[in-house]
This record gives C-alpha cells, sequence and structure tokens, in this order.
C-alpha cells in the first residue's frame, strides 16, 4: 500500500495542488514603489515640526517629549526670545536612536512634534540621520495639510 | 520624658512635645499633610487651607499648620470629609491658576502641580474667564508671572521677617488682591532671589535662568559659597556640564537656615564671562601668545629662576586672593618658602598689620554663627554688614527680633544701610579716629585691669560721657554680648589698637569678639600659611618675611599671584599696581583675565574657580568643609594646585610629589597642629605685649578722610563679572562716592553735580549722593571699582565741580 502511494506520488501531488491554487488566486503583492499599501492616519514614519497658520513655530520647549524618549534621541537647548517667549534654539532627534515609538507626539501639549505618513527617506552618512529643527521644520511645512488632515481625523480619539 | 503628651494621627499613637504645631508633628512622624502658605522658618498665615485635617469633636476641618497639639487630640488626614475638603481647596486655588505647565519654569518642582497631582480632582466646576495680573517689574534676578500666584504670601512674609525689607506686598482684597511692590521699582534686598525657592508656583522665578532649562535635566552638586566666611553651602545645578542655576539647600541645613544671598545665588553666571581665561598665555618680547601647557609652566619656572638668580629670593612674592582652596594656598606658600622666600600675604584690606606678633592667625569668629543668635547684645563696630555679609546681618535680624539689644557704632558705609530692622536700639556714625576714641571711652568707662603701658596712659586719659557709660554698662549687664567688627574695622589704620580695646573690652564684660572675616577663605589662606609671619598650620616663624604693605616699599622683582586681581582686590590697589608695574616678572594664575592683566603680567595660567575644584575650605570660625567640583573644568584651565605642583617640579623642589588634592591636603592637616580654638584664642584677655599703634594721619582742611568700604557686589572677580548683578542698585551705588551732610554743605557741593577728588598727583571727576550713614570729615570711596581704583587709602581733597 506505501508502495502504491508512493508510486503515484500522492505528496508531489498535493503539494503542486497547493501551488496550483494560489497560482490562480486573486494576487496581494504590492508592487512597491508604482503601487503603496494604504496607511493609517496613526503611521508613525518621519518627524516634523509644525507651524501654526501664523507661521508661528508651535514648539515652546517645555522639553516633555525629549524625557519621554525611551531611546534619547530628542536633544533640546531653549531660551526666552527677544519677544519674551520660550521657545527653542535646539531640537535635534537622531533617527539612528529613535525607535518611533510616537511617545514624543503623544507627550507634547501643544501638537508641535509630529509623526508624519514618510517612511521613505535615507542617509548616506549618520550625521545626516540627525533631524535639526530646521529640517523637522521644512517636513513639516511641505506636508502640512496631510499633517493637519491626520489630526483632525484622530482628534476624537485623543 | 514626662512632659509629653499623646495624640493620635490617623489611628497612630505618638507622644509630643504640647504646643507644637500639629504639621509640624505630622512631618516629623512622617504623615503628609499637603501645604502651601506654610513654611517653617516662616510666621503662619494660615491662608490656603490646603492642611485641612480632622479632628475628633471639631466640628470643621482645622488648618494643621495653625493648630497646636493638645492632650488626646484624635486627627485624620485622610478621612472621606479632610479628602474632600482637599479637593474642593484645590480647585478653588486652580480657578485662576493658569494651568500654563509646558512654559512655566516652575513646571516639574512645583508644589502646586503635585499637590494637584496628589489631592486634587481633573476636573473644575468653574468655567468662565480667569483673572488677568499684571507683572511688576522686580529687576534682573526675579521673573514674574503673577496671573500663577495662589497668594500663599510667602514672599511678603520672607521680605518683612527675613530680609528685613517689606518690599514686596499684597494690595487689594479678594480678586483684586495681586502681589507686587508698593512703589514701582525693583526689589532691592541682598536676599531677594530667596522668593525664587520660596514661591510654591511659578509666579517667581529665576530671570538669568528663565526658560533654559528643565528641574528634570539638572545635575546638582552640593559646593561652598566662598563669597564670604560663613561657608554658606549652595546647590549648584548643572546639564550637560553648563552651568544652569545656584539654589539653596534643603529646609534643614543649620548653616543656611535654606537661605542664600543673591551673591551668591547670581555669581556663578560669571563663569562664563568674556573674560574668562581658557589657554595659557605668556609674554614674550612684550607680545602675548597663547601656548600649550608645557611651554607656559616652563616659562613661569623660568622667569621664577631668572627672579632668584639676579636678585636673590628676597625679591620674590606672592599674594593670594580670598577664593582659593585651603590644598591651593598651602602649596603657593610651600613653592614661596621652598624657593627661600617668607614675602607672602593674602590680607589686602587690612592696612594695620603691626600686631602680627601677638595677633591671632586670623580675624575670625568668636562663636559660631550659628550660635550668635543666642546673644543678647551686639556692639556692631565698623561693619556695614548687609553689604558685607548678607546672611550674617539676616541672623542678626533674627536675633533682634528674638529680643536682642543692637548698638552700631558706624564708621561709613552706603546711604541705604539698615543693619537690623527695625532699627537699631543705638546708630551712630563715627569717623575711623572718632571710633576709635569711642572704644577708648567705653573701655575707660570699665575700669580694665591690663597691663599694657601705653593703653593704661590712653586710658587714664579719656573722659567717658554719658552715653558710653550707657554702653559700658550695657556690656556689662548682658548675658552673651557680642563685639561684632566689620570691615570698617577690619580696615581701619588703627585696627591693632582697636583689636586690642575689644578684647580689653571683652575681658572686662565676658563678651564675645568676633570679626566678620573679610573674604570667602581667608581664614584658610592663614591656616595654610599665605602669611609672611606663620607658616603652615599657624606656626610662628623666627624671621618673617614682608607683609603686603611692607612689599609696597619693597624693590620686588617677581610676583606670584594667586587668583587675584590686584588693581581692584585691594584697599590699596593704587600701591599695588606701582608694586606690579615695577616688578619684572609677574606670574598670574586666574581664572580671569582683567585687560590691566594682559598690561603688567607675564604670564596667565587659567586656574579652575571654587565650582570646579576640588579641595577644602575653613570658614570665619574655623570649621573645615570638603568641596567637590560642582562643574566640570572650564577650557584649558586646571586646578591651582597642580599648576602650582608642576611648578615645584619644574624648579626642582623637594615635596611636589602630590598625586592628589588629597594629599595636599594630608600634609595641611600634619601641620595644622593648632585647633580652631587655639587660633582664635591668640589674642583673647589682655595683649601679651603693649606696643605703639599708628596714630591715624587726619584730614586736613578741604580734605575728607577716606572709607574704603568692600561693596556687595564688588567683591571679588566672579561677583564683578556676573551682569545680572551689576544691573540692580546695589551695584550702583558703589559707583559713586559719597559725603555727609554737614560736609557737603561745607563744601558747597550741588546735588546732581559731579565733585572733583584729588589725591596727590590723581585727580578725577566722579558722581556722588549724600550718605546719612557717614561721619562728618569722612568720603565713602569704595574698592572694587575701576573708577576709584586709583586712589590709595590716605585722605582725599573734595572740590565742587
Amino acid at each position: 500500500m506505501r508502495l502504491l502511494k508512493s508510486l503515484a506520488l500522492k505528496e508531489l501531488l498535493v503539494g503542486m495542488g497547493l501551488t496550483g491554487r494560489y497560482f490562480f488566486k486573486r494576487k496581494f503583492t504590492v508592487q512597491y514603489p508604482e503601487e503603496r499599501a494604504p496607511i493609517s492616519p496613526r503611521f508613525r514614519g518621519l518627524h516634523a515640526q509644525r507651524r501654526y497658520p501664523n507661521g508661528e513655530e508651535r514648539c515652546i520647549a517645555c522639553k516633555l517629549c525629549e524625557v519621554v524618549c525611551p531611546a534619547m534621541a530628542i536633544t533640546i537647548e531653549s531660551e526666552q526670545r527677544a519677544d519674551g517667549s520660550r521657545r527653542t534654539t535646539r531640537y535635534d532627534i537622531d533617527l539612528a536612536k529613535c525607535i518611533f515609538c510616537g511617545f514624543c507626539e503623544e507627550a507634547c501639549p501643544v501638537d508641535a512634534i509630529v509623526e508624519t505618513r514618510i517612511y521613505e527617506y535615507h542617509a548616506e552618512s549618520r550625521g545626516e540621520l540627525l533631524m535639526t529643527k530646521e529640517r523637522l521644520l521644512a517636513v513639516g511645512d511641505k506636508h502640512e495639510a496631510q499633517i493637519a488632515a491626520d489630526r483632525e481625523i484622530e482628534a476624537r480619539y485623543r | 520624658m514626662s512632659n509629653l503628651i499623646n495624640i493620635e494621627i490617623d489611628g497612630i499613637t505618638m507622644a509630643v512635645v504640647p504646643g507644637s504645631r500639629l504639621i509640624d508633628v505630622a512631618d516629623e512622624q512622617g504623615v503628609t499633610i499637603p501645604r502651601f502658605c506654610y513654611h517653617s522658618k516662616l510666621s503662619l498665615a494660615a491662608s490656603c487651607r490646603m492642611c485641612l485635617v480632622e479632628i475628633e469633636r471639631a466640628p470643621k476641618p482645622m488648618p494643621a499648620c495653625s493648630t497646636t497639639v493638645t492632650e488626646g487630640m484624635k486627627v485624620y488626614t485622610r478621612s472621606p470629609k479632610v479628602i474632600a475638603s482637599q479637593r474642593s481647596v484645590m480647585e478653588f486655588l486652580l480657578i485662576n491658576h493658569p494651568l500654563d505647565c509646558p512654559v512655566c519654569d516652575q513646571g516639574g518642582e512645583c508644589e502646586l502641580q503635585e499637590i494637584a497631582v496628589g489631592y486634587g480632582r481633573d476636573g473644575s466646576a468653574y468655567g468662565e474667564v480667569k483673572r488677568q495680573v499684571v507683572n511688576p517689574d522686580l529687576g534682573a534676578l526675579i521673573a514674574t508671572d503673577m496671573n500663577r500666584c495662589i497668594h500663599c504670601t510667602r514672599c511678603v512674609r520672607f521680605g518683612d521677617e527675613i530680609a528685613g525689607m517689606m518690599e514686596l506686598g499684597a494690595p487689594g482684597r479678594g480678586e483684586h488682591m495681586h502681589i507686587s511692590t508698593f512703589i514701582q521699582g525693583s526689589v532691592e534686598s541682598e536676599l531677594s532671589g530667596n522668593v525664587i525657592d520660596l514661591c510654591p508656583v511659578g509666579a517667581l522665578t529665576s530671570k538669568p535662568y528663565r526658560y533654559r532649562a528643565r528641574p528634570w535635566e539638572l545635575q546638582s552638586a552640593t559646593t561652598i559659597s566662598l563669597h564670604d566666611s560663613l561657608g554658606t553651602r549652595i546647590v549648584v545645578d548643572s546639564r550637560r556640564g553648563e552651568m544652569m542655576r545656584v539654589v539653596a539647600t534643603e529646609m534643614n541645613d543649620p548653616e543656611s537656615e535654606c537661605w542664600i544671598s543673591d551673591r551668591d545665588r547670581f555669581s556663578s553666571l560669571a563663569l562664563s564671562s568674556e573674560d574668562r581665561l581658557v589657554q595659557p598665555m605668556i609674554k614674550v618680547d612684550g607680545q602675548w601668545q597663547s601656548v600649550d601647557w608645557d611651554r607656559a609652566l616652563t616659562f613661569a619656572a623660568e622667569g621664577l629662576q631668572k627672579v632668584i638668580n639676579n636678585y636673590g629670593s628676597d625679591a620674590l612674592a606672592a599674594l593670594a586672593g580670598l577664593t582659593q582652596v585651603n590644598e591651593e594656598y598651602y602649596l603657593l606658600q610651600k613653592l614661596l618658602r621652598s624657593l627661600g622666600s617668607n614675602n607672602l600675604d593674602h590680607r589686602l584690606y587690612q592696612v594695620d598689620c603691626n600686631d602680627d606678633a601677638t595677633a591671632p592667625l586670623y580675624n575670625g569668629f568668636g562663636q559660631s554663627p550659628r550660635d550668635l543668635e543666642r546673644s543678647d547684645l551686639f556692639l556692631v563696630i565698623g561693619a556695614d554688614l548687609r553689604r558685607e555679609i548678607p546672611l550674617l546681618a539676616q541672623r542678626l535680624r533674627s536675633a533682634a527680633r528674638h529680643g536682642a539689644t543692637v548698638m552700631s557704632l558706624n564708621c561709613g558705609g552706603t546711604p541705604e544701610r539698615r543693619v537690623t530692622h527695625p532699627a537699631a536700639a543705638l546708630e551712630i556714625n563715627l569717623s575711623p579716629q572718632a571710633l576709635v576714641d569711642e572704644l577708648l571711652a567705653i573701655a575707660a568707662a570699665l575700669h580694665p585691669s591690663t597691663t599694657a603701658k601705653t593703653l593704661t596712659k590712653q586710658l587714664a586719659a579719656v573722659t567717658v560721657n554719658e552715653r558710653q557709660q550707657q554702653i559700658a554698662t550695657a556690656l556689662k549687664n548682658a548675658n552673651h554680648a557680642t563685639l561684632l567688627l566689620g570691615a570698617g574695622a577690619q580696615s581701619h589704620s588703627q585696627l591693632s589698637l582697636i583689636r586690642q580695646l575689644c578684647h580689653v573690652i571683652a575681658a572686662a564684660t565676658g563678651a564675645v569678639v568676633s570679626f566678620a572675616t573679610i573674604g570667602g577663605n581667608a581664614a584658610g589662606a592663614a591656616l595654610a600659611g599665605v602669611l609672611p609671619h606663620r607658616k603652615a598650620g599657624g606656626e610662628r616663624l623666627e624671621r618673617s618675611g614682608l607683609d603686603w604693605q611692607q612689599m609696597l616699599a619693597a624693590p620686588l622683582k617677581g610676583v606670584v599671584l594667586l587668583g587675584l586681581e590686584p588693581e581692584l582686590d585691594s584697599v590699596d590697589a593704587a600701591s599695588l599696581m606701582r608694586l606690579l608695574k615695577a616688578s619684572e616678572f609677574n606670574l598670574l594664575l586666574t581664572p580671569f583675565a582683567s585687560p590691566a592683566m594682559y598690561d603688567y603680567g607675564d604670564v596667565l595660567l587659567p586656574i579652575a574657580t571654587w565650582f570646579e575644584s576640588a579641595g577644602s575650605t575653613m570658614n570665619g570660625y574655623g570649621e573645615w568643609h570638603q568641596i567637590s567640583p560642582a562643574l566640570p573644568l572650564y577650557g584649558a584651565a586646571r586646578p591651582a594646585w597642580k599648576i602650582l605642583r608642576v611648578l615645584g617640579n619644574l624648579l626642582n623642589l623637594s615635596g611636589f610629589s602630590q598625586m592628589s588634592i588629597e594629599d595636599c591636603r594630608r600634609e595641611l592637616q600634619a601641620a595644622s597642629a593648632v585647633t580652631p580654638a587655639a587660633v582664635r584664642s591668640g589674642c583673647d584677655g589682655e595683649m601679651s605685649a603693649a606696643y605703639d599703634a599708628p596714630s591715624a594721619v587726619l584730614p586736613a582742611a578741604g580734605e575728607l578722610q577716606r572709607i574704603a568700604a568692600l561693596p556687595l557686589y564688588q567683591s571679588d572677580m566672579l561677583v564683578r563679572r556676573s551682569a545680572v548683578l551689576q544691573q540692580g542698585a546695589i551695584a550702583a551705588e558703589a559707583q559713586q562716592v559719597a559725603i555727609a551732610p554737614s560736609d557737603a554743605e561745607a563744601l558747597n557741593l550741588v546735588v546732581g553735580r559731579a565733585v572733583e577728588l584729588s589725591q596727590g598727583s590723581v585727580t578725577a571727576q566722579l558722581p556722588w549722593q549724600l550718605s546719612r550713614n557717614l561721619a562728618a570729615g569722612t568720603i565713602y570711596l569704595p574698592t572694587g571699582v575701576a573708577a576709584l581704583a586709583q586712589f590709595d587709602h590716605g585722605n582725599i581733597a573734595v572740590r565742587g565741580v
């Protein structure tokens, strides 16, 4: 009986049958980069710093993101700006340290530091992975519409 | 102990001292009761209502701060009734609080935040508009955000009770109550910075520290403040090695009672001043070069060797500032003495060094500053305490509040003085000569027995008036009298006679002679042997070197300066500058380089300040404190002891093989067989040898006698460079001379116009002010101010312009 089974190549046929089933099923592979997978509004990608509509940066240098960051990726220095407001003079996120946990975003009382939907970024040296305040603000300026829309959707859960 | 009573807090029975406050008892037993307005060093306000507790058989909750314990009292601190009232009080306090914690500097160390989390609710029934309060401008030190104020009035009570000047008040009632100055203007108390520590919320915060850091980022290190001889402990907070702020230590520190002066708090801002020396520098052929340490030290050693080879070691001298640590003083004197010179001194504010043979090692406190409050009578002699040692003035005020009598024989002072608040029982202004006469008369009134012949003759010739008799009687009747001598006495040209008289008076009345020692670590410098007549440990030398007054006249060719800015740090800076300019080789070990140093210096070696060094210090009472670095070394600066040790090695001297500062300390301690008590008692009782004190040079017609006070914010290199301290009124009062009203009238001086001062070939036109705290015939011309440093301590001709 066993001999008969092995001569009939039953295992092989069962295996090939599975292959054949999948061969004709609907494909779910995304053809990146031509195609993109859908992204949640809660996606935690590259960081950005936001501004108010009047152009004023949101960040007030409260340093809650710095202290909550489990990877200690954030470094902030602050001072009193000439107009008396509390502002950062330095706001660095080291992407090489960052674990994209999103705690900074959650800690921020003014929605200044956010994580965007951007996941395609690269660097050729470690230094380029240091997001300075200017670079963060530039990301924020570029994607403000998307960022604001995502916060809008999420607002009811926060 | 039978006098204890039993009470019960939250079901735990405890025996407590009758009459104590419930909140204190609870604190001792580890039961936490939240509070805002209560502070154990201030009077009670019982206004915040946060400390409400339930007491059995009391109809309503009672504030724990104003309730005293009674036998059988049963207290509940976490009962439903208490929790409900704590929540309600918290909700009330937060009605007008802006909740701007993310931008508030107090955030993270805020009592309101902590207690709100611990005892409050998460919502509020109040949804209306919050109160808006105008922020008063309190000067360069204190930032205000009065919307955050919860009206605990700690700052108001502090001003009234501790600082002695009620500058902040709470005008208005109910919603209109607000904290501000009564008259628009900055807060000018020398202790004002303490309200920053006191404020339980972020209404009063530090202006220089504003928005720079968060409390959780800071690394704290405790060190000793060397701006005065009290040895106050301070906490230096830094972030990533950068100085952020200085705060007082915790409440139960007996040294400082949790207060520190503004000088201690804000001087450290100067640590990164532009003048800071970051690289060793040498002058080659008149040109300054920045060099590495090897080159600089070799150059310095060669320079010293050359002076010795050419002129002998007697042409070498060393002068030290008053803010170094004992070990550095020790190595400095070891270096000089190994090179064969005893020309060492640190007493640049003491004109009269004539009684070195009999005087004690240094002018120190006769009792621990902590015991000062036990005195019931103070005779303050030539002291402007609030401008010399602010915290000592605070101790005196505290003693006066508890019933001690204060009599003050002033010898010159700033227009704003007020030693105590309220005013002293007796306060008279005396010229330097009159001060000596007054003390002579007080001594004569006591009929002392003295074997000093000159003094006996002088005492016999004195007629005693009624006031002097009264002072003498008061001294005799007091239980614990203290003669407190300030800078006016220590810089007096007849210090030796004053000291002699004070000890005669003390012997006749049982009073304690206490010097408010000038300088932070003058005691340490004296003990370590930076004196011409004593070696390390205080032992007298058979052949003493030149004291600094004698140096001014000697042909010195090489001078080593340790932590000293000689153009300002002396009562006779003008003569000192002449000495340095005549000298061939000046080696400066200094944390800061002033423009003048580039003129007379030959080598500038950057040293660490006491914020950055380890070592030990000795306060005016002879107590040792060990300090460790609160901050990392600045630039290429090195601790002075290492520099001095390497210099010793380069000069092939033996005994410079110390591996650590502890080695230096052990050497010094081994040499210091003299106990602090013995150091102080050197001159107690009668003077062992009589000698003729120099008579004062009295001013001629048109001349005024100089009172060379040391202004509070000009007292050392660090303070002078602290920009925020230099902005206030206290710094401003030192920038002009002061003249008594009677002299101003006699000399036809016009208020608002300048006066012309001349002394020998030096002439200067300066602004002046009237001072009612000056005796006729004297002029207040402070030291430590660049514009005035050209005058020596002699008399000055004054003319209206």
